[in-house]
């Protein structure tokens, strides 16, 4: 199965080697609004994202830091539903592959209630059965390319993984500086699209440099085929440019860009203008890092 | 698809039925095979004689083993033997030093330099800091600023055994948010830090590792019913918040399928979720949740339609979570525990009536055992134990204010205080 996965046609994976060095962004459907997250994904998609994860928000947000969490905060505040969640990737057109971020919970929920079932004569199917793959369905058919959850490590992926492979979507895992031996052969068993490398412990959240675990990890991951991305603190051109020269395949950029829009409060226009431009730098930053484009790269 | 290869400890698994589990980030799961690997070694092997330091500390230190005390007036109340395992007694007054104490010494066994721990009511984190105190290991609690702002007299008990108190202000800022910020601390500090997590809940092995801590409560009353009565009793009551106090109860007398154990939770003002408002009025996880993931485990939860975790509520704060121990989710899934409620009254009168009879002033928890055990002896058999797991002077405040506002039978007459 590993061959497979990390080499089949996937869609972020050929998005990753086509752009290379890729710049992969994060905000949160619903921050502030549904109607804004359409503005400012299409503002990250012309500003160069390469990829673009939008997180559904769950109330109990344990792998993110404050920033992101008051994000998703204000998305909940603003009554984004899954069901809303996925009309808007419905209507979305870019050219960057989209990923859902999301808790586990999330997708074990979401299908028809106990009372839908029963009206639609399906009521012998248990109640409490945990079940992910109508979510994985309905993110295939509104045309997300892959799924990135958190809380879910390899060893309780195997539901997930199913559903993702007969609906065609990656699965994307996180390497955290203490992965090493055997769970990270275990981890590099199970991913698709990317791996993406959590460049610090802790929890997302903007960071002035650039950390030695980030170093140490991509150099653990240097023998797997799989495109490796790093994020955790990465929050300027800068940073990109290192992280790709450390070795990386693309940055992830997070809590930086919902800063952004948690500064422009309400009104789209400013934030989507802000959002674009940072996208921009952020690839500048990446394509210097890999010798594209820019002759000598500046040092941080 | 294999199935990943993964450890099991030395019952076999990492979950209970379906139940548990472990839903973490990864950069916490070297740190759940360490505490795992410790667990196995440690305690289910008294390697280094770690339990035998353990079972002295909580003797010298924390007063066990408690007493198993004929409940002569509630006996004769109900006409049957009540018995009362009086875990109020342990040293800080509820059943939390006996957890507190054993992972706070497992830390220091596995050579970690800090503690973190969470707290809701306060109670575990007051019995994490005296423990970390006595043990003289340096200790951090995370405390919701509403949980702070009410419950004052723990925060200044923590921080005079020493410990560092960081309020929480995210959500409602309570014990849900608590533990989320813990993890977070946990996540980032994971190579020299403990986290000391206060039930049977959190990911694998901690549901086994507390309850492997609070067995002794149902150990010790197994041993010293039949001493007084000559037989086991016929049933077993105890509240049900994470489930901690009540797992300690149950857990010895599980294989004795003749002896009905009673979850007793926290019905608060109403069993019925508020979808639009994302709330709660009750803590009854158990009787009235469905299946979910929260806090790296899989388990009954308070949860919207959607998934989202809803604000639960009780008049006692130590069973104000949304979320319930993984292996409790099984034991009423199998069949084996009964999952109860009784309203915030029935808890309330509970309180007065085990005060006004007995001569104890049981913890608002403990009194949902009570409150269950007035509205429903006739069930319950010829001999009850119910679990006092605290005492109530915590919870005098409270009560003071609750009672004033409701009509209830078994309140003491204050008009003292109007007679000047």
């Amino acid at each position: 199965m590993t061959d497979e996965q990390t080499t089949a046609d996937s869609e972020i994976e050929a998005a990753i080697r086509e752009n290379h060095p890729a710049l992969i962004t994060y905000i949160t459907a619903g921050d502030p609004s549904l109607e804004d997250t359409t503005e400012y994904v299409e503002a990250l998609d012309r500003g160069g994202a390469d990829l673009i994860e939008l997180g559904l928000p769950f109330s109990e947000p344990i792998a993110e830091g404050p920033t992101i969490q008051a994000a998703i905060n204000r998305a909940l505040e603003a009554g984004t539903t899954p069901e809303g969640f996925f009309e808007l990737v419905d209507d979305l057109e870019t050219e960057a592959p989209l990923l859902v971020m999301t808790y586990y919970n999330m997708l074990l929920q979401y299908g028809p209630s106990e009372a839908q079932r029963a009206s639609e004569g399906d009521a012998e199917k248990p109640r409490n059965e945990a079940d992910v793959r109508p979510f994985v369905e309905r993110a295939a058919e509104a045309g997300l390319s892959g799924i990135i959850v958190p809380d879910l490590p390899a060893e309780e992926a195997d539901p997930l993984r199913e559903a993702c492979d007969e609906h065609g979507l990656d699965l994307v895992f996180i390497v955290a500086p203490t992965t090493e031996g055997e769970r990270l052969e275990r981890i590099m068993s199970q991913v698709s699209g990317f791996a993406y490398v959590q460049a610090r412990l802790g929890t997302t959240g903007a960071r002035a440099d650039v950390s030695n675990a980030t170093h140490d990890s991509l150099t653990r991951l240097e023998e797997y085929e799989v495109p490796k991305a790093v994020g955790f603190g990465v929050s300027e051109g800068d940073h990109a440019a290192e992280i790709i020269e450390a070795g990386a395949d693309g940055v992830i950029v997070g809590s930086a860009l919902v800063d952004i829009i948690a500064e422009h409060g309400e009104g789209n226009a400013p934030a989507a203008a802000a959002l674009e431009a940072k996208a921009a730098e952020l690839k500048r930053g990446a394509r210097r890092g890999g010798g594209v484009d820019v002759p000598e790269p500046e040092q941080p | 698809m294999s199935t990943p290869e993964r450890n099991r400890d030395r019952d076999g698994e990492a979950t209970f039925g379906e139940y548990g589990g472990q839903y973490v980030p990864e950069a916490l799961m070297p740190a759940l095979q360490e505490l795992e690997d410790a667990y196995e070694r440690y305690v289910l092997e008294n390697e280094d004689g770690f339990m035998d330091e353990f079972r002295e500390r909580m003797r010298d230190f924390g007063g066990r083993p408690t007493p198993l005390q004929r409940a002569d007036r509630l006996s004769e109340r109900y006409d049957r033997e009540v018995y009362l395992k009086r875990e109020d007694l342990v040293h800080g007054g509820a059943h939390k030093l006996n957890n507190a104490l054993g992972q706070v010494l497992l830390a220091k066994y596995m050579g970690k330099e800090r503690i973190v721990a969470e707290t809701g009511a306060g109670q575990h984190g007051t019995a994490t800091a005296m423990a970390a105190a006595h043990l003289d290991m340096p200790c951090e609690i995370y405390m919701g600023r509403t949980d702070i702002n009410r419950q004052r007299p723990n925060v200044y008990r923590m921080r005079m055994n020493g410990a560092a108190v960081n309020p929480v202000t995210a959500g409602s800022g309570t014990l849900k948010e608590a533990i989320n910020e813990t993890m977070r601390d946990w996540a980032t500090t994971v190579e020299r830090t403990h986290y000391v997590i206060g039930s049977i809940v959190g990911p694998h092995p901690f549901p086994k590792l507390v309850r492997e801590f609070q067995s002794v409560i149902g150990r010790e009353a197994r041993e010293q019913i039949r001493e007084k009565t000559g037989r086991l009793p016929d049933s077993v009551l105890a509240c049900a918040g994470g489930g901690s106090n009540t797992i300690g109860a149950f857990h010895e007398f599980v294989p004795d399928e003749d002896i009905a154990l009673h979850a007793v939770e926290a019905g608060g003002s109403s069993l019925e979720i508020d979808e639009a408002e994302g709330v709660a009025p009750n803590s009854a996880t158990l009787s009235t949740g469905t299946d979910g993931v929260l806090h790296g485990a899989m388990t009954k939860l308070l949860q919207s339609t959607d998934g989202q975790i809803v604000e639960s509520h009780s008049v006692s704060a130590g069973l104000d979570y949304a979320g319930v121990g993984p292996e409790l989710s099984h034991l009423v899934e199998t069949g084996r525990v009964t999952p109860v409620s009784v309203p915030d009254e029935a808890a309330l009168n509970g309180f007065h009536r085990l005060s006004n009879l007995e001569g104890i002033i049981p913890a608002l928890e403990s009194s949902h055992a009570l409150g269950y055990l007035e509205e429903n002896y006739e069930d319950l058999g010829d001999l009850v134990v119910v679990n006092v797991s605290g005492r109530g002077d915590k919870d005098l405040e409270t009560v003071l204010e609750e009672t004033e506002t409701r009509d209830l039978e078994a309140a003491p007459d204050v008009e003292v205080f109007d007679r000047q």
